[in-house]
């Protein structure tokens, strides 16, 4: 383990150096699953960050007393029970959200990244790192999943939904389409059915990775010039 | 009848990864070698028939009776940990081979969700028990068939000349989209409304 990290880097890290989707490639199948409408990935976004911040509290608090080979049993048992908390609360104050979501709540238990961050940080580390790792891994999580269904929900529905129940409002992002000319024969935007289905879930996020990839080595040369400059001039 | 047409659409219409988006890391993770691959398809179809039928026995003669639905997510997980390590036991007592091929894939699948998954849509759908055994034998088969299609078209890929920033993950998921897309021609080819 790295020593004497600080409490904002345990909690930074989370969101952009070790991203859990687009770094460690955890937590894949709700990513692609939920991500047709907005606000889907929001609250499948907040759901995770509410059980990996508990979890991530109650594992770190019990790691003395657990033996090593029960580990994992017992790790998963406090998992569920939180997953099984945030069903009914869901199921009894936002059914809209129930359907939507659906298996993909009770899917949350084995999502990757809970698991993951359990074995790899909370059962090593302090609860209040614990707190602070869960909730910066929840909201890289989050930020992933917002960005991916907005995208696929404009191109393949030309829509941003950002509605629970009645609260809320849905965007409309015809002009958009209609400045870039993508309209059918009566005028009417024309966006792509593709990219709500499974290829299109699979599609983007490859390409998102890529970008990021390619964002990253760009970043990372540039700021290599710019030291080396730095360096002959302070000669 | 109705058993053929759970078959034929749990493996083709309605493919675990390819349309459901269940079990990715796996899918993935593993799919680099075509034999790690193919032993990662038969555990999970080995561990998804077991595991799903003892889940649908527990909670329709159990849960359901005892009305305690609720807690079906920690029975299921605590199901498939213990069939898994159940599984790993019996294997390297009596299939040695099967244990050495296998054996390093056993302990990932308790947290693939495509072994929850099933179990979770065998109740879903209300299957009777017969058809959630095929249920859940032809998901696996169609979870084995997708990462090794995957992990065919990847070994070729090593060779191709990908750009830097897209090699490894961000290219599978691009291929991936490509053999989604060629599956896609299969909805419609059989329907069951449940």
């Amino acid at each position: 383990m790295k020593k004497n990290t600080s409490n904002w880097q345990e909690f930074i890290k989370g969101i952009y150096k070790e991203n859990p989707v687009l770094v460690s490639t955890l937590g894949l199948c709700p990513t692609l699953a939920v991500s047709t409408q907005a606000i889907n990935g929001i609250s499948m976004g907040l759901s995770v960050i509410i059980v990996l911040t508990f979890s991530n509290l109650i594992i770190s608090l019990i790691k003395d007393y657990v033996p090593s080979n029960l580990r994992i049993p017992s790790y998963i048992i406090v998992i569920a029970t939180f997953v099984t908390i945030l069903k009914i609360i869901i199921e009894g104050f936002f059914p809209t959200i129930n359907k939507s979501l659906g298996i993909f709540i009770p899917l949350i238990v084995v999502n990757c990244i809970i698991l993951g961050r359990a074995e790899a940080f909370a059962s090593r580390n302090n609860p209040l790192k614990s707190v602070l790792d869960g909730i910066g891994m929840g909201i890289g999580f989050t930020i992933v999943l917002t960005t991916l269904s907005t995208i696929r929900e404009v191109l393949g529905n030309g829509t941003i939904t950002l509605k629970i129940g009645d609260i809320g409002t849905i965007i409309d992002v015809g002009p958009l389409y209609k400045l870039l000319g993508l309209v059918d024969d009566n005028g009417e935007k024309a966006p792509l059915v593709f990219f709500l289905l499974p290829p299109g879930g699979f599609l983007v996020l490859g390409f998102l990775m890529g970008t990021i990839n390619y964002l990253q080595r760009s970043i990372k040369l540039n700021l290599g010039f710019i030291k080396r400059r730095v360096n002959k001039n302070g000669k | 009848m109705i058993y053929f047409y759970i078959f034929i659409s749990s493996i083709f219409v309605n493919n675990f990864i390819l349309s459901r988006f269940l079990g990715l890391c796996p899918f993935i993770g593993v799919s680099k070698r075509l034999s790690a691959s193919f032993g990662m398809g038969i555990a999970v179809t080995f561990v998804m028939t077991i595991a799903g039928a003892i889940s649908y026995l527990e909670f329709n003669f159990i849960l359901k009776p005892l009305k305690i639905e609720f807690l079906d997510t920690i029975v299921f997980i605590l199901t498939i940990a213990s069939t898994v390590q159940l599984l790993e036991m019996l294997l390297q007592k009596y299939v040695p081979f099967l244990y050495n091929s296998l054996g390093i894939f056993l302990p990932l699948i308790t947290t693939n969700c495509a072994v929850l998954g099933v179990s979770q849509l065998n109740i879903l759908y209300d299957y009777n028990f017969l058809e959630a055994l095929v249920f859940d034998f032809s998901s696996g088969l169609g979870f084995t068939l997708a990462i090794i299609l995957m992990a065919g078209i990847r070994e070729k890929l090593e060779f191709g000349n990908v750009p830097r920033s897209f090699r490894g993950v961000p290219i599978a998921f691009i291929v991936a989209s490509l053999m989604s897309l060629a599956f896609l021609g299969f909805s419609n080819l059989v329907k069951i409304n449940k």
